[in-house]
């Protein structure tokens, strides 16, 4: 296989295959999670359900009181990828031309060299919260297999595409196939580890919100 | 300087001077120091018109266009005359028993010494008999030229990486030169066609250095070859601002903007179409305003459509939708069968345990 074929193969079948996963995955593990249920709460509210579940759902972005100077890096490290992993993938304009393949949905392109600023800021975040969970002893001692396996599958797609703009190490064609190889990984992965937080985060913010509220802790 | 060639050029109208210029600008395109320029017309003038073999197989005589006829006359297409060109099927006079005989002739006299330069693809299936030449297979022919050539320049993708007829589904089993001979120096000089210039440079080269260019990985002339489409296109400032023309007749388009979304291959292409352009440094396809459709690379026609951007799906996505009710009725069979457990679990009035918390 040389290297157009390799590319050939990653936008054609591997790609096919990629998205049936994660479709087949994020629909598995959505309908599986919210058909659990829960016993109904036979006792009477303590506080009429409002909005805590909406307010849940954006305070909880915001660090509680203390916390911000206690773990700076998890905090801000962690805005910084997570809004620049949002910039990359959605301002780039060849990941707005997929998306208006697949979906037909579109929107203007950001400058690349802004994108190419914002991958090196996200990347650099990435390694700082890396870092800062291999010295802090408690993060280590919790950190299983599948934080380090999320972390690198995340990593990599935003250093090949990287590399493969920047022509690092290997031609083009071979770095942008590595890229899309890169990104079916984390699409396969995605619904079946810890990344599927994508998918539950807000749902489960709005659903403690809610239980809190009726228990009489409302926000 | 004298020589053969020089003379020749005197004659056709071509300064010593004029001659210099072209070996000057030869040399500084195959990235070579000013000197070498010198030395390449020296030798060139000199060089004692080597034997040029030239085999057509499946073929479309496009590339011999390119050669001859592209921007005529030229100092490349006479250099190329300057060659002893001793088989050529489309411009040879000679044609059937006596075409055939000065081949042989040629390959006897210059055995070990010839150059032989090979356009199409080579057919396998059914034994080769899908292109035959006076009653024998492509295959049969190749092999029995390639044992004495001193190298093989496989001109045009069909002879560098099998081309278009091996395109899928390769009904006649087509490979290309180096699948099949492996004990020659080989050049690949891809391109549908390939352009002249760097046909003309390999030539100078061998006859200045005796030897072949450095090549890539994929056998080709690393002097031509070694930057993509893209990073050499005057239109590459369009594509880091983001200004793309969405079809081929709107304002961007107009305005001469990046081709990337109209299906543009520049960026996995490598050739000099960006810096030595077509007919005479005239144009070259994105400058006419065509996306690039990279048939330099190989498997170039299979590689997921001319018109579609790279960065979109090569084949039209099959499995998702299938793959998403696949996905829903997983998750509602398993929402039964934990629920199932559920009421097991209430029913044998189970209590939970740390070990539960942890799973």
């Amino acid at each position: 296989m040389n290297e157009l074929q390799f590319l050939t193969w990653v936008r054609g079948p591997g790609l096919d295959i990629a998205v049936g996963i994660f479709l087949l995955g994020v629909l598995w593990r959505l309908i599986e999670i919210y058909s659990l249920g829960r016993k109904k709460d036979l006792a009477a509210p303590r506080h009429a359900a409002g909005a805590s579940g909406l307010h849940t759902v954006f305070r909880r972005s915001l660090p509680p009181q203390g916390m911000l100077k206690r773990s700076p890096v998890s905090y801000i490290g962690g805005y910084i990828f997570h809004i620049g992993l949002a910039i990359v993938v959605f301002g780039f304009a060849p990941h707005i031309l997929l998306i208006k393949n697949l979906t037909g949905l579109s929107w203007p392109a950001l400058p690349s060299q802004f994108v190419d600023m914002v991958a090196v800021v996200t990347m650099a975040a990435m390694v700082v919260v890396l870092v800062d969970r291999i010295n802090k002893p408690v993060k280590r001692f919790l950190s299983t297999f599948e934080d380090w396996f999320t972390w690198a599958v995340t990593f990599l797609p935003v250093l090949t595409g990287w590399m493969a703009v920047q022509h690092l190490l290997l031609p083009y064609t071979t770095m942008l196939a590595l890229h899309i190889l890169s990104v079916e990984i984390l699409l396969v992965v995605l619904p079946f580890t810890k990344l599927f937080h994508a998918f539950t985060l807000f749902g489960s913010r709005w659903y403690n919100g809610r239980i809190n509220a009726r228990r009489g802790v409302p926000v | 300087m004298q020589g053969p060639l020089i003379d020749t050029l005197a004659r056709r109208g071509v300064t010593r001077r004029t001659f210099l210029k072209y070996c000057a600008t030869l040399a500084s395109m195959m990235a070579l120091p000013p000197s070498v320029g010198r030395a390449m017309a020296e030798a060139m003038a000199a060089a004692k018109r080597p034997s040029v073999i030239w085999l057509p197989f499946q073929e479309c005589t496009g590339c011999t266009e390119s050669i001859t006829r592209s921007h005529s006359p030229t100092i490349e297409g006479m250099i190329f005359d300057m060659v002893s060109l001793d088989y050529q099927e489309t411009l040879m006079a000679a044609a059937g028993h006596q075409a055939e005989e000065a081949r042989h002739a040629a390959m006897k006299e210059n055995h070990g010494k010839y150059l032989l330069i090979v356009d199409g693809s080579i057919p396998l299936g059914i034994d080769g008999a899908y292109s035959c030449i006076g009653g024998r297979s492509n295959l049969d022919i190749l092999k029995e030229a390639a044992e004495g050539a001193a190298a093989i320049v496989a001109m045009g993708s069909c002879a560098s990486f099998g081309g278009i007829p091996k395109a899928n589904p390769n009904p006649t089993g087509a490979v290309s030169v180096s699948d099949i001979v492996k004990d020659k120096p080989i050049v690949n000089i891809p391109g549908c066609p390939p352009i002249p210039v760097v046909m003309t440079g390999v030539l100078a080269h061998y006859l200045t250095f005796g030897s072949l260019p450095e090549l890539d990985a994929q056998g080709r002339p690393k002097a031509f070859f070694g930057e993509t489409i893209h990073d050499r296109c005057y239109r590459r400032p369009f594509y880091d601002q983001g200004k793309f023309a969405k079809t081929f007749d709107d304002e961007g388009a107009r305005q001469g903007w990046c081709l990337f979304e109209l299906g543009c291959k520049g960026p996995v292409t490598h050739n000099a179409c960006a810096t030595v352009k077509w007919n005479g440094g005239t144009s070259w396809p994105v400058e006419s305003g065509h996306g690039c459709i990279g048939c330099s690379e190989p498997d170039f026609w299979d590689g997921g459509g001319f018109y579609k951007a790279l960065s979109v799906p090569a084949d039209p996505l099959k499995i998702g939708a299938a793959a998403a009710v696949a996905g829903a009725a997983a998750g509602v069979a398993v929402s039964f069968a934990n629920r199932a457990k559920k009421k097991a679990a209430k029913a044998a009035h189970e209590t939970t345990t740390l070990d539960d918390l942890e799973k």
